[in-house]
C-alpha cells in the first residue's frame, strides 16, 4: 500500500491506534505495524507520489521509521513488530529494486538511532529515505572540489534520534537538510527547529534546505523532476555554505 | 418503458468505429509506452471498451461523467479531443491537463468530464458533489458515474449510494465488473458478489448487463438514464467485463489462467460485434477498412500533435496551487 492510499484508513491509523493506549489509561496497548511505500519519481503524478512521513510524524504515540538500505528495510520489519506500539515503516518507492548482501550473522538494527552514513567535516548533509543516495552523491562530487561532506541517515522520523545530528552540527558548524517532504511544516522544519534550539552557537553558517517544491507532484518527467530535491541542488546548496561566492 | 435502441445501419457503424478507436488509440500508447514516450502506469482498456461506448450514448453534453484511472475509453467516448489526450499522455503543455496529469487524470470542464482519479472510490463522492450541485441549482443534468467492482470494497462506495439514495440524487452508477482488482479475484474480496443486490439494499434500483455486448449496454443505459431524469433517482448498472491485459503495463498475471482469458477475448466486445455485423450483412468490408482507416489518421494526427507539443515551463510549476479566482 501506498501512504496516498493509507488517507483512507487515517481514522484508524489516529483515532484509533495511535490514540487509544493514552486515552485508555494505558488499559490496551496497539501493536501495530504498517508499511507504505512512499515519494516520488516514478512518473505517476500527485495522487500517488506524495511524501507523508513527516506529516505522520507529527503525531504522538507513532514510531516512524524511514529505512534506505537493504539491512535497515529487512532488520527494521524485526524490530517494528517487537514494539509493543503503532510503528510505520516508509520505504521509498523508488528503492524497490535495490539488492544488497547483509552479514549473514546479522540479527537486528537499532530502531532508535540515526546513522553517519559519511563522515566529514565541513558540512552535515541530513536526510533519510532515498534522498540519502542523492546526498551521498552530493558528496562524493563535493569532495573532488575539497568539500568534505557528512551524511546523516535519519532512519527514524519519530521519535527524531536529535543526539546524533546535534554532534555532527557540532563538528561541521553548516548544515543542510533534504527532505523530500513539502518544506513548511515540515520534518525538515522539525530538525531545524531543533538545531535551532539546541546548537545555533556552533552554526558557523545558516541553516539550509532542500525539499520538495510545494506543489502537487506533476506527472511530466521534467516537472517532477523540478519538483523532487536533486543532487545538482544539494550539491549547490553545501557548496553555497561552505564557499560563499 | 424500455426503450430499443435505434438499430440503424449508421448508428452500427458508429458504435463499432467508436469502440475500435479506443482499440487502436491504446495500441498506439503500448507503443509509445515501449518507447518511453508515455511514463508511468498505464492501464488498458483493451476489453472494456463496449461499456463506455454505449452508456456516452445515452448522455446528452449537460451530462456530467466521473471515471477511473482506467479512464481511456470513456474520455474518448465522451468526445475529448483525441489529440489533447495523446499530448497529456506524453506529458505535453497541449495535453487536456497541461502534462500534469498523464494517463490516469484526464479532465476536460467543457465536456464536464471530471476525471480520471487514482484513487480506487474516489470518483463516487466527487459524483455526489456533481450530482447535488446540479440538482440544486436547477440544472437537470445525469452525472454518469464510472469505477471498477474494487471499489465496491470501500466505505466510499456504501456512503455514496446510500445518500445518492437519500437526496434522490440522478445519478448512473457504472460498475464495470471484469473479475480483477489488480490480482484480487472478486470472489476473493466480496462477501456477497451480487453488486446489484448490495445497490438495492441502499433501494438504488439496478441491473446487470453484458458488458460485452455494446447494444445491450447501450439500452440499458437509455433505460436507466430516462428513469433517472423521470424519476429523479439514482440507478445502479453493473457491466460484465473482462480485461484482456494486465492491471497496468506488467503484471506477471499470477492469478488467473491464460485459458481464462482466452475463452473471453473470444467474447470480446469488437470482434463480437463486428462478427455479428458481418454474418448479418450489416457491414460490408469496405466500410470495415473505411473505419479503421478513418481511425488510424486520427490517431497519426494525435501523436503529431502530441509531439510537436511543448512542455510546460519549469517556471509555470506553482500556476494553480492555488488558483486566482474561480473559472467562469
Ligand atoms: C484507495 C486505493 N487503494 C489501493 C489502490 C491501488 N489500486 C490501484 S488500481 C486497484 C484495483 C482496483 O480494481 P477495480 O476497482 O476493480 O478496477 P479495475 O482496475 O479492475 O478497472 C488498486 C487496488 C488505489 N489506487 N487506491
Ligand atoms: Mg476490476
Amino acid at each position: 500500500m501506498t501512504v496516498n492510499f493509507s488517507l483512507l484508513a487515517l481514522d484508524q491509523i489516529l483515532n484509533n491506534a495511535v490514540t487509544i493506549p493514552h486515552m485508555s489509561g494505558g488499559q490496551f496497548a496497539i501493536p501495530l505495524v504498517i508499511r507504505m511505500a512512499t515519494g516520488g519519481g516514478r512518473h505517476v503524478a500527485a495522487q500517488h507520489s506524495r511524501s507523508l512521513e513527516g506529516w505522520y510524524a507529527h503525531i504522538p504515540g507513532l514510531r516512524v521509521l524511514t529505512p534506505a538500505t537493504v539491512e535497515d528495510a529487512r532488520f527494521m520489519l524485526k524490530g517494528a513488530l517487537a514494539d509493543p506500539n503503532p510503528v510505520i515503516i516508509f520505504e521509498h518507492v523508488m528503492l524497490y529494486n535495490m539488492e544488497g548482501d547483509f552479514p549473514s550473522d546479522m540479527k537486528e538494527v537499532d530502531i532508535a538511532c540515526a546513522k553517519v552514513r559519511r563522515a566529514g567535516r565541513d558540512v552535515s548533509l541530513i536526510t533519510y529515505g532515498d534522498s540519502l543516495f542523492k546526498a551521498l552523491q552530493a558528496a562524493d562530487a563535493l569532495s573532488s572540489e575539497g568539500i568534505d561532506a557528512e551524511v546523516i541517515d535519519l532512519r527514524t522520523l519519530r521519535p527524531l534520534d536529535t543526539k546524533t545530528f546535534l554532534e555532527s552540527v557540532a563538528r561541521t558548524r553548516r548544515c543542510v537538510i533534504i527532505d523530500e517532504g513539502w518544506r513548511s511544516g515540515s520534518i525538515s522544519a522539525e530538525i531545524g527547529m531543533r538545531i535551532a534550539e539546541e546548537a545555533l552557537f556552533e552554526l558557523d553558517a545558516p541553516l539550509r534546505r532542500v525539499c520538495a517544491r510545494e506543489t502537487p507532484i506533476p506527472y511530466a518527467a521534467h516537472l517532477e523532476d523540478a519538483c523532487l530535491p536533486q543532487t545538482e541542488t544539494i550539491i549547490t546548496t553545501a557548496r553555497e555554505l561552505v564557499k560563499p561566492s | 418503458m424500455t426503450k430499443k435502441v435505434h438499430l440503424d445501419h449508421a448508428h452500427l457503424l458508429h458504435l463499432l468505429k467508436a469502440m475500435i478507436r479506443i482499440r487502436h488509440f491504446e495500441a498506439k500508447c503500448v507503443e509509445l509506452y515501449q518507447a518511453q514516450k508515455i511514463l508511468g502506469f498505464l492501464h488498458l482498456y483493451d476489453g472494456e471498451e463496449a461499456v463506455s461506448v454505449g452508456v456516452m450514448e445515452a448522455l446528452t453534453p449537460e451530462d456530467a461523467i466521473l471515471a477511473t484511472y482506467r479512464e481511456h475509453g470513456q474520455a474518448l467516448a465522451r468526445g475529448v479531443d483525441m489529440r489533447c489526450l495523446m499530448a497529456e499522455m506524453m506529458g505535453k503543455l497541449n495535453g487536456c491537463c497541461r502534462g500534469r496529469g498523464g494517463s490516469m487524470h484526464f479532465f476536460d470542464r467543457a465536456r464536464r468530464f471530471y476525471g480520471g482519479n487514482a484513487i480506487v472510490g474516489g470518483g463516487l463522492p466527487l459524483a455526489l458533489g456533481v450530482a447535488l450541485a446540479d440538482k440544486m441549482q436547477g440544472r437537470p443534468a445525469v452525472t454518469a458515474c464510472f469505477f471498477g467492482e474494487g471499489a465496491v470494497d470501500e466505505g466510499e462506495f456504501h456512503e455514496t449510494l446510500n445518500l445518492a439514495k437519500l437526496w434522490r440524487l440522478p445519478i448512473l452508477f457504472i460498475c464495470e465488473n471484469n473479475l480483477y482488482s489488480m490480482g484480487m479475484a472478486v470472489e476473493r474480496a466480496e462477501a456477497d458478489v451480487d453488486f446489484v443486490h448490495k445497490a438495492s439494499s441502499y433501494k438504488v434500483a439496478g441491473e446487470k448487463v453484458d458488458g460485452m455486448d455494446v447494444v445491450a449496454v447501450e439500452s440499458a443505459a437509455r433505460n436507466a438514464v430516462d428513469r433517472i431524469r423521470s424519476e429523479s433517482d439514482p440507478y445502479f448498472l453493473e457491466c460484465a467485463t473482462y480485461r484482456f491485459r494486465a492491471h497496468s503495463m506488467f503484471d506477471a498475471q499470477l492469478y488467473r489462467s491464460k485459458e481464462e482469458v482466452e475463452a473471453w477475448r473470444k467474447k470480446g466486445p469488437i470482434e463480437r460485434f463486428q462478427t455479428w455485423l458481418e454474418s448479418n450483412k450489416l457491414i460490408k468490408p469496405d466500410e470495415l477498412s473505411a473505419i479503421e482507416k478513418e481511425v488510424d489518421a486520427e490517431i497519426a494526427a494525435a501523436v503529431a500533435f502530441a509531439e510537436a507539443g511543448p512542455l510546460e515551463p519549469v517556471s509555470e510549476l506553482e500556476r494553480f496551487v492555488t488558483m486566482e479566482e474561480v473559472p467562469a
